[in-house]
């Protein structure tokens, strides 16, 4: 029965132990789908890449480097700071815990201010396909499916990270506010980490595919 | 061959001689397996039905020479379909230099023949019998698929993209032309008729379709309309690649690779100069694309082809 | 401190004894709101029965307008008919059909677990499935879409005007309802088995359901890609399919038949996994080659990732390309042929009894040769130049997706009707049905092979009049078909409440799904249990059998 003195498992679990290490499973078994969802993306661009690079490098001249970096850079402490909230959970440090937690989240928010301010730099540019989509010299006519492919990317990545968000917004509000999370049952937490990393992955792809090309 | 089986479709063409065999090979061996199965099911299910008094003793406890068997046996009959449906499938579609070049442009619902020497026909495909004929497939719309059931060969015509097929009719006739790929509420009527005729009548018929300028001048004249002359006539000052001579050639191009000068090469550089520019030149072809239909580009082709081909030598 | 988060929404297990999962707290909330496995498969066969019926009906519309040369419908109608018969159909029967119900209810069962890893997961595939159900339906009323299920670009971007981006949506939604299923039987078949229920002794149901649910969990994202780019095409107005804005059409063709090659495994491999359950059971002997059959089973399923493009033999890809995809399509012919020869033999040497569930296996397994051999002949490719896009290849599909699928899907709701029900259904009936859905598919969809070969060119609401002899034949058979599929709807319903009690093992089949209670109880085991062997362990020859949990019973 249940190993630990506040928490039950549910029904179909032997132990809590089982339970946290199925959830994680679960987690990494969604991740194979993710990637391929996003892999399926990523290769209709280089595709495209492959048959038009030089609209490609002309399109991607529009792409807001410094904001895109800055996002990169953001991202990558955001998984750094939910380690040290995983390792503060498995510790018992709860307010430590909180404290990462909270600047996860703080980064999470930045990534998507930063990247809100690019989408407006990006319609003032005049590269919103659909929308007000301009042919810039040189880049006629795939240059546009470069913009197709950053608006759907960064877009379907924005979603994913505010899922991510919601996700460690539970995690503070709910789970750890009632007592959920403790040192021998952490799960929950692990497999929101798991989450946020992968999001944080697919910046690492997005980020040559758009700000990067063209610029050696 | 073949005429005496039942709901045989017509063969007229050697390509769908061909393929008949293959067919009939793979009735046969298909029959074999279903037959096996089936004979396999019945007399167990007969002998071993619940009750019977057969012997139950010594059933199969180790099963793998037996998965190993059927697994090498079948992968060698399939291999066997597979080489030979494969090699007549490369004979199929590699077109050969054909004695007689024939444009289709397809349109949602329609065929649109243009013959060489400027006949043009809807619907209907008028060709002489015993000659290689080269089709060059083009779509205004969506992707059709261009099929004769009596020639046993069928191409998608996606748009975007030049498609060549060929056959070489055996029999004269009338027979169908249809499309197999779905393009719209009126798909199933967009079909037509290749008609088979002897050499004398087919010279007949395109004698009394009237006089026209041919394929190959209507697209000299649209070479000169739209400025193409300018660059890459010989006495052109502009550093353009000459075109005389081009068709059929290897081409090398600036990224490194090396494309067949043929129908879709060309209209990939008029309509996409700039992922192939040929090496050694200046990047400075416009692009064409909204400017010219697929029966322009056609014609230009046809003009192209008409300043000679390199190795002037026909199969 | 709160454990109400944790607390499964099922009773104590102390009410177990008394109640099984049909009648413990029988509120409709209490239904809507399950988190039990078997009333979650419960909520979706009553989903996908509806489904059912809505794609029948648009097939009958077809098979009547195909009477007459000159048809009945509209061609617009028609057109809009074969597309949504193909969409719900495909997407909304046959991918759900046997691992979402049958395996919902029975992989926890056959592996000795009290649950599904994720039971709240599965509730919420259900209501995802039922929202891309509901988006479809509008589709439909709105007068549906008229592109073909394949949705080819550039027909379904710029030249189609029905409602392809509802219709677009409801498959990119429904794809969620797939991707948590799969998920969920993945890690519980990895994580919940019961204490000596090693790999090798799983039934090979669960193991066609471990199959399925990778392909689905791998193929699903792609389609999703596919159809989102697919409906910001549509939407945006921007050309990622459009040759004339530098878009490649054909590229949404290797997206879509990447998933939907798979699919047709997804939708056959569950069926093999049934009817490798039902063929040993009503034997009495062991399934010839347990462990071929699995690795066949698990060789069709990677396979199938690898041989798309023999769908675009003709549709311009290089050459060399089609070479290479004719190859691998051979390739995974060859564990479909095992897994024949395997049913085949595991009759020899048995003591076979003739009960529904087994004539539809029995059925099953010449559909299937007959549908695996045509798929040869599409695989060659010099054939496939003539055949493709005729109806050779409808007939051919049906016989793998309706045939041989449906002939599983009923094979196996027969034969686990008892477990779910407590209720035998009348056998002469099932049987009577069994053989009449046999002759009225084969009526139905023979004729279209010759048609095929003739040259009848698919998705056509009209044909030459020398035709009509073969669709006649088809329509006949279609009107049988359909009375053969309303038949079960009719007895297994009366058997609801007047068929006789069934007792927890009706069969003698082996799988631990048997040794408990018929209906089961909420809790599926009342103590975890021990499996002790694999499952179809039968002795023909001493008329005995060992269930999975060890014990010894006579036939």
């Amino acid at each position: 029965m249940p190993s630990s003195r506040t928490i039950a498992p549910e029904i179909q679990y032997a132990s809590l132990a089982q339970q946290g290490e199925t959830a994680q499973i679960g987690m990494w078994v969604f991740l194979v789908n993710e990637t391929l969802f996003f892999g399926a993306l990523i290769f209709t661009y280089f595709l495209y890449r492959l048959s038009y690079p030089s609209e490609f490098a002309v399109a991607a001249k529009d792409a807001v480097l410094w904001c895109g970096s800055t996002n990169l850079v953001l991202l990558l402490t955001s998984s750094l700071t939910m380690v040290l909230a995983i390792n503060a959970a498995a510790q018992g440090r709860r307010s430590e815990m909180v404290a990462w937690l909270i600047a996860t989240l703080a980064l999470g928010f930045l990534f998507l201010g930063f990247k809100g301010y690019e989408y407006f730099e990006d319609v003032r540019d005049k590269v919103v396909p659909g929308l007000n989509f301009e042919m810039k010299p040189g880049e006629a006519p795939a240059g546009e499916l470069f913009w197709v492919f950053y608006w759907v990317a960064t877009g379907l990545h924005a979603v994913h990270l505010s899922i991510g968000i919601g996700l460690i917004l539970y995690m503070l509000l709910w789970r750890i506010r009632r007592g959920e999370i403790t040192p021998t049952y952490y799960a929950p937490l692990e497999v929101v980490a798991i989450y946020w990393s992968f999001v944080d992955a697919v910046w690492l792809f997005l980020y040559p595919c758009i700000y990067l090309v063209g610029r050696s | 061959m073949y005429h005496w089986i039942p709901f045989w479709p017509r063969t007229a063409a050697v390509n769908g001689v061909v393929v008949n065999n293959l067919y009939i090979a793979e009735l046969g061996i298909g029959g074999l397996i279903m037959a096996t199965v089936l004979g396999m099911m019945l007399s167990f299910c007969i002998r071993y039905r619940a009750g019977s008094t057969a012997s139950r003793t010594g059933l199969i406890e180790k099963t793998w020479h037996f998965e190993i068997g059927w697994t090498t046996a079948t992968l060698l009959g399939f291999l066997a379909l597979f080489f030979w449906g494969a090699s007549i499938y490369i004979w199929l579609f590699q077109a050969p230099r054909g004695d007689l070049e024939i444009y289709v442009v397809a349109k949602q619902w329609m065929w649109k023949v243009e013959h060489p020497g400027g006949q043009r026909e809807i619907d209907a495909l008028h060709v002489p019998v015993g000659k290689t004929v080269r089709l060059v497939l083009a779509s205004e719309d969506v992707i059709h698929s261009f099929f004769v059931p009596a020639f046993r060969i069928k191409h998608d015509v996606v748009p975007g993209a030049l498609e060549t097929i060929w056959f070489r009719a055996s029999k004269t006739g009338v027979y169908r032309l249809e499309c197999t790929q779905y393009c719209g509420l009126q798909h199933a009527t967009m079909q037509g008729e290749v008609v088979v005729m002897t050499p004398a009548d087919y010279a007949n018929w395109l004698a009394g379709e009237g006089v026209h300028r041919s394929l190959a001048e209507q697209g000299m004249a649209i070479f000169q309309a739209h400025g193409c002359s300018g660059c890459h006539d010989p006495g052109s000052t502009v550093h353009a690649p000459s075109l005389s001579g081009l068709y059929g050639t290897l081409v090398h191009l600036d990224d490194g690779s090396v494309r067949r000068a043929d129908e879709a090469y060309i209209r990939d550089c008029i309509f996409n100069p700039r992922s192939f520019t040929v090496a050694g030149y200046p990047p400075i072809m416009p692009d064409f694309s909204g400017q010219l239909s697929e029966g322009d580009v056609l014609k230009l082709i046809a003009y192209i082809q008409s300043l000679g081909y390199r190795g002037e030598t026909s199969r | 401190m709160s454990i109400a988060a944790f607390e499964p929404g099922a009773e104590p297990a102390a009410d177990v004894e008394s109640s099984n999962y049909l009648t413990a707290r029988n509120t409709i909330a209490s239904w809507l709101l399950t988190r039990d496995h078997k009333r979650i498969a419960l909520l979706f066969m009553a989903s996908i029965t509806f489904f059912f019926f809505v794609g029948g009906f648009a097939a009958t519309l077809m098979r009547m307008n195909l009477a007459t040369p000159g048809g009945l419908l509209q061609p617009s109608v028609y057109n809009r008919m074969f597309t949504m018969h193909g969409i719900i159909m495909v997407w909304f029967f046959l991918i759900p059909s046997i691992p979402a119900t049958l395996g919902n209810f029975f992989i926890p069962l056959m592996i000795g677990a009290r649950d599904l890893a994720f039971p709240r997961v599965n509730l919420a595939s259900w209501y995802v499935f039922n929202l891309s159900g509901l988006v479809v339906l509008f589709a439909l009323v709105m007068g549906g879409a008229d592109t073909g299920w394949t949705f080819y670009t550039p027909l379904s971007t710029e030249y189609a005007n029905g409602y392809v981006f509802a219709a677009a949506m409801a498959v990119f939604i429904n794809g969620f309802s797939s991707i948590m299923t799969a998920l969920n039987f993945i890690v519980t078949i990895h994580r919940l088995r019961a204490p000596g229920m090693t790999w090798m002794r799983l039934p090979l149901f669960v193991w066609g359901v471990y199959a399925v649910s990778v392909v689905m969990l791998t193929a699903t994202p792609v389609l999703a890609m596919d159809t989102f780019l697919l409906a910001v095409e549509r939407f945006l107005g921007v050309g990622l399919f459009d040759p004339s804005r530098g878009g490649d059409p054909l590229l949404w063709q290797h997206m879509f038949w990447f998933y939907s090659h798979p699919a047709v495994y997804i939708m056959i491999l569950p069926g093999m996994g049934v009817v490798s359950e039902i063929i040993p059971c009503f034997a009495r002997r062991p399934v010839f080659g347990y462990a071929g059959m699995v690795v066949a089973l698990m060789a069709i399923a990677v396979l199938s990732f690898f041989v798309w493009a023999h769908h675009m033999f003709v549709a311009g890809i290089s050459i060399y390309a089609g070479v290479v995809f004719s190859l691998m399509t051979f390739f995974v012919a060859v564990p479909s042929a095992i897994k024949v020869f395997n049913w085949t033999v595991s009759l020899h040497k048995g003591a076979i009894l003739f009960d529904a569930p087994m004539l539809y296996a029995l059925g099953f397994v010449l559909l299937f040769t007959l549908g695996g051999i045509t798929g040869l002949m599409l695989a060659t490719l010099a054939v496939d130049v003539h055949v493709h896009g005729t109806y050779f290849v409808v007939a051919h599909f049906h016989y793998i997706m309706v045939g041989a699928t449906v002939s599983a899907f009923f094979g196996g709701l027969h034969y686990w009707w008892p477990k779910i029900t407590g209720r035998l259904y009348p056998e002469i009936w099932a049987r009577f049905a069994a053989i009449l859905m046999y002759f009225g598919f084969n009526l139905t969809f023979f004729p279209q092979f010759v048609l095929g070969y003739l040259g009848m060119p698919r998705r056509s609401y009209t044909y030459p009049p020398e035709w009509q002899s073969w669709n006649l034949l088809s329509s006949a058979g279609a009107s049988i078909l359909a009375v053969a599929y309303l038949m079960p709807l009719l007895y297994l319903g009366w058997s609801l409440i007047w068929g006789r009690r069934a007792g927890p093992n009706p069969w003698r089949a082996t799988g631990l799904e048997w040794t408990i209670p018929s209906p089961p109880p909420s809790g599926n085991f009342e103590h975890t249990p021990h499996v002790a062997l694999g499952p179809y362990s039968y002795d023909p020859e001493r008329g005995r059998y060992i269930s999975q949990d060890g014990t010894s019973h006579a036939v």
